[in-house]
Parts: C-alpha cells; sequence; structure tokens
C-alpha cells in the first residue's frame, strides 16, 4: 500500500429493532452496513454507489463516528479510530470532513453565513476571532462565492450555492478526509456540473481524498477514481473508475448500468434495458446466500441461494462478488448462456 | 386537430415582493399518443404552466391570460364545475412525490375506488374490479391483497405505479407528469419510464413530461419544450434538441451531463437562473451566456423558427452561422459520450 488515508475493515453497522418498554427485548437486526471492506489512498477518490437503502450513508457516518459500527475497523491516516473517545476522537476530527446532500436542510437558518463555515475552527480552538474571519472569507473566495457575504443567512442563497457553503464550511479546518454524502443529488444539472468542477479543482489545490457518495451512476464515474458498488449492506463489486463502466464482471452493476438513460436518443431508443424487477429486499431477512439472487437474472437455485460469493478478484482488474460474473459487456441479456447452465459450474 | 393547443399562456402571481410573471407567453401542441418534455432548470415556470392548464394555481393571487383548447373547450375559461370533470378523467396528473400525493390514512384501495366513482355512477364492486385491473397493469405483485394496504405498506417505486393506477383509470386523454421518476432510483426509473411507455402504447393517452433529466427525455419523449426564466427558449421534436440545439442554453444544458463529459471537464452555465421577480432586461439568459453581445442586454429576441425547419423554434440573436457551429460542437462531443 503505497500511501494509504483510509483502511475499512469488515464494517458492520447493525440497529436492533426491539420490543418492549422496560426491558427492552432485541428481537431482530437491521442490517444496514454488514461487513464492507475497503482503502482509499491519499489525493483518490472512491465513488460508492448503490439505490437508496443499500447503506451508504450509513457506511458514511460510521467513517466519520457520527455512528458507533457494531463490527469492524476504520483505520484513518494509519491510526484505529474506531473506538476513540473524547479527546482522542477530536484530534482525528480535524482531520475528517463531511459534505452533505441536502443544502437546504444541513445549513443552520439562524446563523450566519460566517460563523456557519468558522464553527469548525471555533470548537477546534484554531486561530483567533480576527484570523478565522479573514480564513472564512478566504473560503468563501476559493469556493467561487462573494467574500463580502459573510454576515448573510442561509436564505438568501440558492441551492447551489448553499452547496458552495457546505463546502466551503468542510474545507475550513483543512482536512485530509472529507465524505461527500449525494452533495449533488438536490441540484439542478447545470449547477450540479458547477459543484462537481469545484470538488475536483479543490482535490487539486488541496490534495483533499474524498469518499463520494451518489446513486447517479455518471457523477460518479465523472469524478472517481475507483468505484464500489453496494447493495443491501454489501459491496458486491469494487474496480477502477473506468473498467467499471466498460466491463462491469456483478450482474446488479450490469443492470445498473443498463437502467441510467443515456442523454442520446438514438443510442436510447435502439438498446434495450435491462430492467431489474421488485424491490431491494428488507436488509432485516437479508436473502441467504447471494442477496441479489432474488432479482437475479442469472441465479441458479443451488448454488446462488446457498452459498455467498466472496468478494474477489476477477481478470479484468475489478473485485465482484459473483458465482457467475458476466462473460462480456454490453449484454442486452444477462441470463447465463445455456452451455454455462448445463456445465453446472 | 392537436388534443391540447395552448397558445400564449401567460400566468402571473402577486407576493408581497411584487407581480412574478412565472410563465411569461408559452405555446405548445400536444397530438394524440405523443409525449411532450417541458425541459428547465428549477424555477423555470415548468410546473406552473402545467397547474396552470389543470387550473390548480391559488386563484386568489394568480392572473392567467391565453388559451388551452382541450377537445374543443377553453380550459382556462372553463367554469370550476365543468373543470372539476375534466380533471382526474379526462387529463390527469403525476406528481413528483408519491409520499405527499397519496392520501396516508386511507387504503390505496378506496382511493382508487374514490377516483373512478368521481367521475362515473357505478356500485362500489365494480369499482373496486377496475382498481383491481388497473393495479395489476402497472405490476405491483399480489393486487388483491395489496388493495387494501395503506401508503406507507408501499416502497417509493410501488406508490409511484399507484399514483399511476390512479391517473390512468379513468383513461384519461391527457396525462401530465411532473418529474415522475426524480425521487426514484434510477433501476426503479427504468421500472416505471418502461411502465409509462407501455401504457401509452396500450391506452393512446398524450403525455406532458415535466423533468429536468435530459436522459429521461431521450429516452421518451417525441417534441421538447426548453424553457428558462418562464419563457420557451426552444422548441422542436426531439432529434431537434439533441441534435441540433440551436440556442446557447440548450448546449449549456447538454454540456453540464457528465455522461457526454468523459474524462473532460464539465462545462457547466455559470451562474443561477435570474429572479423572475426582476427578470434582467433583453435576452433573460445574457448574464449566464458566454455568447452574449449588446444586443442580447437590450433586445427581447422572438421565438422564431429556423431557416430550413418550421417546426423547431429557438429564440435568439445569435447569427445562423454561429448557431450551427455551436450546435456542431456540442453534437462532436455527444458522439464520444455515447456507450
Amino acid at each position: 500500500m503505497a500511501d494509504e488515508l483510509l483502511r475499512v475493515e469488515n464494517l458492520e453497522k447493525h440497529f436492533p429493532i426491539t420490543r418492549g418498554v422496560i426491558f427492552q427485548k432485541e428481537i431482530g437486526r437491521v442490517r444496514a452496513v454488514d461487513g464492507v471492506s475497503f482503502s482509499v489512498e491519499r489525493g483518490e477518490t472512491l465513488g460508492v454507489v448503490g439505490e437508496s437503502g443499500c447503506g451508504k450513508s450509513t457506511m458514511a457516518r460510521c467513517i466519520m463516528r457520527l455512528l458507533d459500527p457494531t463490527g469492524g475497523k476504520v483505520i484513518f491516516d494509519g491510526q484505529d479510530i474506531t473506538t476513540l473517545k473524547g479527546s482522542d476522537l477530536m484530534k482525528v476530527r480535524r482531520e475528517l470532513m463531511m459534505v452533505f446532500q441536502d443544502p437546504y436542510a444541513s445549513l443552520n437558518v439562524r446563523k450566519r453565513v460566517g460563523s456557519i463555515i468558522g464553527e469548525a475552527l471555533e470548537v477546534h480552538k484554531i486561530g483567533t476571532a480576527k484570523e478565522n474571519k479573514a480564513r472564512v472569507q478566504e473560503l468563501l473566495d476559493v469556493v467561487g462565492l462573494n467574500p463580502e457575504h459573510y454576515n448573510r443567512f442561509p436564505h438568501e442563497f440558492s441551492g447551489g450555492q448553499r452547496q458552495r457553503i457546505g463546502v466551503a464550511r468542510a474545507l475550513a479546518i483543512r482536512p485530509k478526509l472529507i465524505v461527500c454524502d449525494e452533495p449533488v443529488s438536490a441540484l439542478d444539472v447545470s449547477v450540479q456540473a458547477q459543484i462537481l468542477n469545484l470538488l475536483k479543482q479543490l482535490q487539486r489545490d488541496f490534495d483533499l481524498t474524498y469518499v463520494f457518495i451518489a446513486h447517479d451512476l455518471d457523477v460518479v464515474r465523472h469524478i472517481s477514481d475507483n468505484v464500489a458498488v453496494m447493495y443491501l449492506g454489501k459491496i458486491v463489486e469494487s474496480a477502477p473508475g473506468q473498467s467499471l463502466y466498460e466491463r462491469p464482471r456483478h450482474p446488479y452493476t450490469g443492470a445498473l448500468l443498463s437502467a441510467v438513460p443515456i442523454p442520446n436518443p438514438d443510442v436510447a431508443r435502439a438498446r434495450k434495458p435491462i430492467v431489474l424487477e421488485g424491490d431491494v429486499p428488507s436488509p432485516i431477512n437479508p436473502p441467504s446466500g447471494c442477496r441479489f439472487h432474488p432479482r437475479c437474472p442469472r441465479f441458479q437455485p443451488g448454488v446462488c441461494d446457498v452459498t455467498e460469493p466472496e468478494l474477489e478478484a476477477k481478470d479484468t482488474g475489478s473485485r465482484a462478488a459473483c458465482h457467475f460474473p458476466l462473460e462480456s459487456w454490453p449484454m442486452s441479456d444477462l441470463r447465463l448462456p445455456a452451455d454455462q447452465v448445463a456445465a453446472g459450474t | 386537430m392537436p388534443l391540447l393547443d395552448v397558445r400564449d399562456l401567460k400566468t402571473s402571481f402577486k407576493t408581497d415582493d411584487g407581480v412574478v410573471q412565472a410563465v411569461d407567453g408559452i405555446s405548445f401542441t400536444v397530438e394524440k399518443g405523443q409525449t411532450l418534455a417541458i425541459v428547465g432548470e428549477s424555477g423555470c415556470g415548468k410546473s406552473v404552466t402545467c397547474l396552470s392548464i389543470m387550473g390548480l394555481n391559488p386563484h386568489q393571487n394568480t392572473t392567467t391570460s391565453g388559451v388551452a383548447m382541450f377537445k374543443d373547450r377553453d380550459l382556462l375559461t372553463l367554469p370550476q364545475d365543468e373543470m372539476r370533470k375534466v380533471r382526474g378523467a379526462e387529463i390527469s396528473m403525476i406528481f413528483q412525490d408519491p409520499m405527499t400525493s397519496l392520501n396516508p390514512v386511507h387504503t390505496i384501495g378506496r382511493q382508487l375506488i374514490e377516483a373512478v366513482q368521481l367521475h362515473e355512477n357505478v356500485p362500489k364492486q365494480a369499482a373496486r374490479r377496475r382498481a383491481l385491473e388497473m393495479v395489476k397493469a402497472v405490476g405491483i405483485p399480489r393486487p388483491d391483497a395489496r388493495l387494501d394496504d395503506y401508503p406507507h405498506q408501499f416502497s417509493g417505486g410501488m406508490r409511484q405505479r399507484v399514483m399511476i393506477a390512479m391517473s390512468l383509470i379513468n383513461n384519461p386523454d391527457l396525462l401530465i407528469a411532473d418529474e415522475p421518476t426524480t425521487a426514484l432510483d434510477v433501476t426503479t426509473q427504468a421500472q416505471i419510464l418502461k411502465l409509462m411507455n407501455e401504457l401509452q402504447r396500450d391506452f393512446g393517452s398524450a403525455i406532458i413530461l415535466i423533468t429536468h433529466d435530459l436522459g429521461v427525455v431521450a429516452e421518451t419523449a417525441d417534441d421538447v419544450l426548453v424553457m428558462y426564466a418562464a419563457k420557451a427558449i426552444e422548441q422542436g421534436d426531439y432529434s431537434d434538441t439533441f441534435y441540433r440545439p440551436r440556442h446557447p442554453y440548450t448546449w449549456g444544458l447538454l454540456s453540464s451531463l457528465p455522461r457526454l463529459a468523459l474524462g473532460a471537464e464539465l462545462k457547466p452555465i455559470p451562474g443561477s437562473p435570474p429572479s423572475l421577480l426582476r427578470p434582467p432586461p433583453g435576452c433573460r439568459f445574457h448574464l449566464r451566456c458566454p455568447y452574449a453581445f449588446d444586443r442580447c442586454r437590450t433586445d427581447v429576441p422572438p421565438l422564431v423558427p429556423a431557416p430550413d425547419d418550421p417546426d423547431h423554434l429557438d429564440a435568439c440573436h445569435l447569427d445562423e452561422q454561429a448557431k450551427q457551429r455551436g450546435a456542431e460542437e456540442i453534437v462532436g462531443r455527444m458522439k464520444v459520450g455515447s456507450p
């Protein structure tokens, strides 16, 4: 590992479901994140994609230690931060920041922009009030806002500008890692492109590392070096950016890719999209074996519903958790070729 | 004769800060069995256009003018009780958020039956059979049992299917879908779009699709209307919009798409849309337009047809050569972006 900044090992977050008021008996668990491992190198962007409810945001919150993982490890910059407490945790928090999805809900409406951005500086007791004001104004400038707007309230800004404020806030304490949880999904395409460009430029200028969570595959492709696809609390495929899109191995990745509308009518109308049936199952009782098997067009009884596939390296440089990975791409029909079914691999 | 013929639609709201002209002279037609997509950034007036046609704007502070001919009637001057018969029966609407547009305290069966009985004098049993058929048609598993479930027992995609079932249950001639898939995941979005296409084929309804996603437009639309700051800035069929775009705003929308900029820098439209309380003089896009020149700042460009295509309209002062060049550049990039 050349220069690994973040390593997540077998991360688990289970939420208990309890019954009873006084003697709370655990009657089940929501397996929101169920054994996720990956690593991110310094200066790199890891994109995480998946449908809603697949555990992307819970994973982000566990990395940030906004939630305490129920299992596994989060190693940040060589240090295990999974169980840190008190002042040790505060020290680590100086290097980790987050940008949230909803630019309307994530800014305190009663505070001025200056104090929203400067809050982290205050919390971590960095600099004097005067220095901090200068720093905040510099940050406003960096993210493309007018430094004079220091004293305005969030409602005076548009959605895109608010998201810039969210980015400035994340930058304030010069973190090493920024976790972006759906930072552009609430924005219009033109504004979305502005924010994506801003994030890319800041990464170059400040040597930032991103974990970038989104459900929009095109957005993730644009910004990420590596991409991980999550399904029901697990990573089903991870690969270097382009190769995931050019040569997906997991049928779920294939189905996701083919579901993305293509903004080119001739191409869009010529292809036959693979439409996945049904919804994501409940993470309370995930399906046995491979979690994707009830929706998978390549499902083979006796294999997929019995043995859980490991996330293993495939010849294309990607890692996929599938017993019957896709042979080629693009495919118009994800079903397993007849000869393979007969062979019973 | 088109099914819906809207001419010079204008809608304004009186607010405490002044008059907001939310729709400013929009004209379009929708043919039977066709899909018209209305595209634009949030706040450009796409939803208000449709709410005006449906007569759903708050009437205390709204002024609407123009004509909306639908089957020989002008919807804008139709009396309230007549309009109520049109809504939900001849024209129905699907909203963006399936969570807030269903009533949480009634079962979906009851809501579907209500939709039938509101417009037709049929016994409850017959209405329930219709509801069941419709729920089956939109692909909800175990329709018989699910009819007695409440909205919270459905997932987002399933709720949107219920909405579609409800809007199609009276076999409307026109379906207005306001961002029907924006709140959904891509896989669910693909399911819903496929469903809408199939139902359109089977029932022959016309659709007005409001969206900001050009990908969805490319998949489904026959005609496209691009709106910016309450005005139509480009209108044509889908291939005009994607392969021969003539307005710099349309170019900007296309170059903002990450799909079309593989590996290259995105070229977003700078800034954000103007306030409709005090729209800028001249062309409303000139503040964000990289091609703007003096005339753009003072003269409002009229919506005029392209020299070679009377059905492709755009509102821009640029000369023919510049428009051709801009279109070529964008389309050149789109080829790179195709998979």
